[in-house]
């Protein structure tokens, strides 16, 4: 699904060169359930941006599902973004003056689905997540595990390959952050890739994969069967 | 572009901050208010001058003499002089160019006290001989009876043509002024016309308040001999007047023994001339117009254009998560144009129609004026369709331009930093 090789990414700004991602190479396949983790400065979110489709990168290879991502006009970006992948964003990133249904709706009005059709399909993702009855509510009327639910139907709707979710947690309290991870779990059940950027060691031990970022390369990869051995160790730290 | 998504997030746009929206708008709309009230006004002066004059032959030169400011054939500078009959013919004989040659002699003023007689009225009125020819050249409507003829001229009739302010004042509603007497400087004309002036040009005193007498009864009974005070003259189609005015003048010059670069002697207006300086003058009021209006209009658009970088700015996070939504730049381009072309054509529309209104009632304020003779130059105060059509082809324009800007900034917004910015 994902395939990168010795990717390099610098950020320059005027005469200062931050050399960020330094020929990292990482592999993720399809219907993998991943966490990113990393100190800040690893370079966790500029691989997240990379992986979506929000930046370029300077040097390597990126193959998603197949197809390198090289050199995108803005118009093609997007286009892909709106295919392949879904985000999910710490802040939800709701559009505040739209409701519920609206914003499920918003990936497949890029996509030129005409209004009726896709609010109808809104409203069937709404009620997957529990929030038929909401769907006519405001984002300021709602609770942010409900935000967030919301968000994770509109990445959902244009029937993504990837999932992307930043810090998806980040501002929810810690029963709504299990419930979150739960969605996300049946989600990834249905067989779409989650990758998810998170610094919380329970959240990331919630998926089947850590990757640890260290100084712009792959540090760790803690797969499956040594998660539980990660989860006493984190136990020590 | 129809879709109903899309002008629910215009309206919001607009709607989040009403005061700033609607101070943006006023600026447009102001502009576009004073370029279309200027622009009426601006006609309305036009109209005004050009209704009062239109009716005048343009192609037409007046000349009077002076005294000779040049010795020429062993005369003196400052000869007194006149043209006279015998000029009428040779010019006529001699410029074929010449399409109508009128003669105009002036006899006792309005100034001057009371010349005329009626019964028991008298009054105080300019007198002037004329040719059958002068009302083409500067038409009157004739009330009543005729205008000068040919054989008043040939007969040397005592009869005479009233302005329309005379027949008012020297005769009794009841009177039918046709056939009766007037006693005019001592002596008897039978009135055969009233006329009312279509132009408000008036050559030595205002043509209502006039008695016109065919020029050669004038001459004869007011001892005039063969002089002419003052000729008219117009030139057949397509010469120049000022051809024809240069031909004539060198032709009596020669004839009266006048040196041909005397200017002063032998004096005259071009109203081709007069009438070009005057056109000159409406298009550079209506260049100053555009200026002005469009200036303004500018001060709106611009306006416009940094409140929707404000815009822009603020929503820096929703176009970032649009555009990592899927959002293509040219979605995220349509919208703000769109926002933009929204806010200045429904403001420029405002001022448009508020500018039209203004103008219809300054109209029927002065078409409801009693007509007095003595109006104002200014009437029919109006923009044409065209005028209209234009202010809303800028208003367009001037709205994808205040957008254009923007939008290019809304572009340059990476959604990674859209997304960071807390």
């Amino acid at each position: 699904m994902i395939s990168i090789q010795n990717l390099h990414k610098s950020y320059v700004t005027g005469n200062n060169s931050l050399h960020v991602l330094k020929g990292l190479n990482l592999e993720i396949a399809e219907g993998e359930f991943v966490s990113i983790m990393g100190s800040s400065g690893s370079g966790k979110s500029t691989l997240l941006n990379i992986l979506g489709v929000l930046d370029d990168y300077d040097k390597g290879d990126y193959y998603l599902s197949g197809k390198k991502i090289w050199g995108l006009n803005e118009t093609q970006a997007a286009i892909t973004r709106n295919a392949m992948i879904g985000f999910i964003f710490q802040s939800f990133n709701l559009i505040s003056f739209k409701n519920a249904m609206e914003n499920v709706a918003l990936p497949l009005y890029y996509q030129k689905v005409n209004r009726k059709k896709r609010n109808l399909i809104a409203m069937e993702y709404l009620d997957r997540l529990g929030l038929k009855d909401w769907a006519h509510h405001l984002p300021s009327e709602m609770s942010g595990g409900q935000k967030q639910r919301v968000a994770i139907a509109r990445a959902l709707i244009s029937n993504p390959k990837i999932i992307l979710a930043d810090e998806p947690t980040g501002a929810l309290d810690s029963q709504t952050s299990l419930e979150v991870m739960e969605i996300l779990k049946e989600v990834n059940d249905q067989g779409i890739t989650v990758i998810i950027v998170t610094h919380e060691h329970d959240i990331a031990s919630l998926t089947r994969k850590i990757i640890r970022l260290k100084d712009g390369i792959i540090g760790e990869v803690i797969t499956n069967g040594d998660l539980q051995s990660y989860r006493d160790r984190i136990k020590q730290e | 572009m129809f879709d109903l998504d899309r002008w629910n997030e215009i309206w919001y746009a607009l709607a989040k901050n009403k005061v700033r929206s609607l101070l943006t708008a006023f600026g447009v709309f102001w502009g576009i208010f004073m370029l279309i009230v200027m622009a009426g006004a601006s006609n309305g002066l036009k109209n005004g001058i050009v209704e009062g004059v239109a009716k005048f032959a343009t192609n037409s030169c007046f000349m009077w003499s002076q005294q000779t400011s040049e010795p020429y054939k062993g005369f003196k500078r400052g000869r007194q002089w006149n043209m006279d009959s015998d000029d009428l013919a040779y010019v006529l004989a001699n410029v074929p160019e010449v399409e109508y040659i009128s003669p105009k002699n002036f006899g006792s003023r309005m100034n001057g006290g009371p010349n005329t007689i009626h019964g028991l009225k008298t009054g105080a009125y300019n007198v002037k001989g004329d040719y059958p020819e002068y009302i083409k050249i500067d038409p009157s409507t004739i009330l009543q009876g005729r205008w000068i003829n040919d054989m008043d001229i040939r007969d040397k009739r005592k009869v005479c043509v009233i302005g329309e302010k005379v027949c008012e004042q020297m005769f009794d509603a009841k009177e039918n002024p046709l056939g009766d007497y007037l006693k005019i400087s001592g002596v008897y004309y039978q009135v055969v016309g009233v006329i009312r002036p279509e132009t408000r040009i008036n050559i030595n005193g205002r043509a209502e308040e006039s008695i016109f007498l065919p020029f050669t009864t004038m001459q004869q009974t007011y001892n005039m001999g063969n002089m002419v005070h003052f000729l008219a003259v117009t030139s057949k189609k397509g010469v120049p007047v000022s051809v024809v005015e240069e031909k004539v003048k060198n032709i009596i010059k020669l004839r009266h023994s006048i040196a041909p670069t005397d200017v002063q002697a032998l004096s005259s207006v071009n109203i081709e001339k007069e009438f070009q300086q005057m056109n000159g003058l409406f298009i550079a009021i209506g260049i100053l117009t555009w200026i002005v209006g469009i200036g303004t209009l500018m001060a709106g658009v611009i306006g416009v254009s940094n409140i929707m970088l404000v815009i822009v700015k603020e929503r820096t996070k929703e176009i970032g998560v649009q555009r990592a939504l899927g959002a293509s730049p040219r979605t995220i381009i349509t919208q703000i144009m769109l926002e933009s072309v929204a806010l200045t054509t429904i403001a420029g529309y405002t001022g448009l129609s508020l500018g039209v209104a203004l103008l219809e009632l300054v109209n029927k304020v002065i078409e409801n004026q009693p007509k007095t003779g003595n109006e104002v130059f200014f009437q029919h105060p109006e923009v044409n369709i065209t005028v209209a059509v234009a202010a809303l082809i800028i208003l367009v324009l001037a709205g994808l331009f205040a957008g254009s800007i923007p939008a290019k900034r809304a572009l340059m917004i990476k959604p990674i930093e859209a997304l960071r910015e807390e």
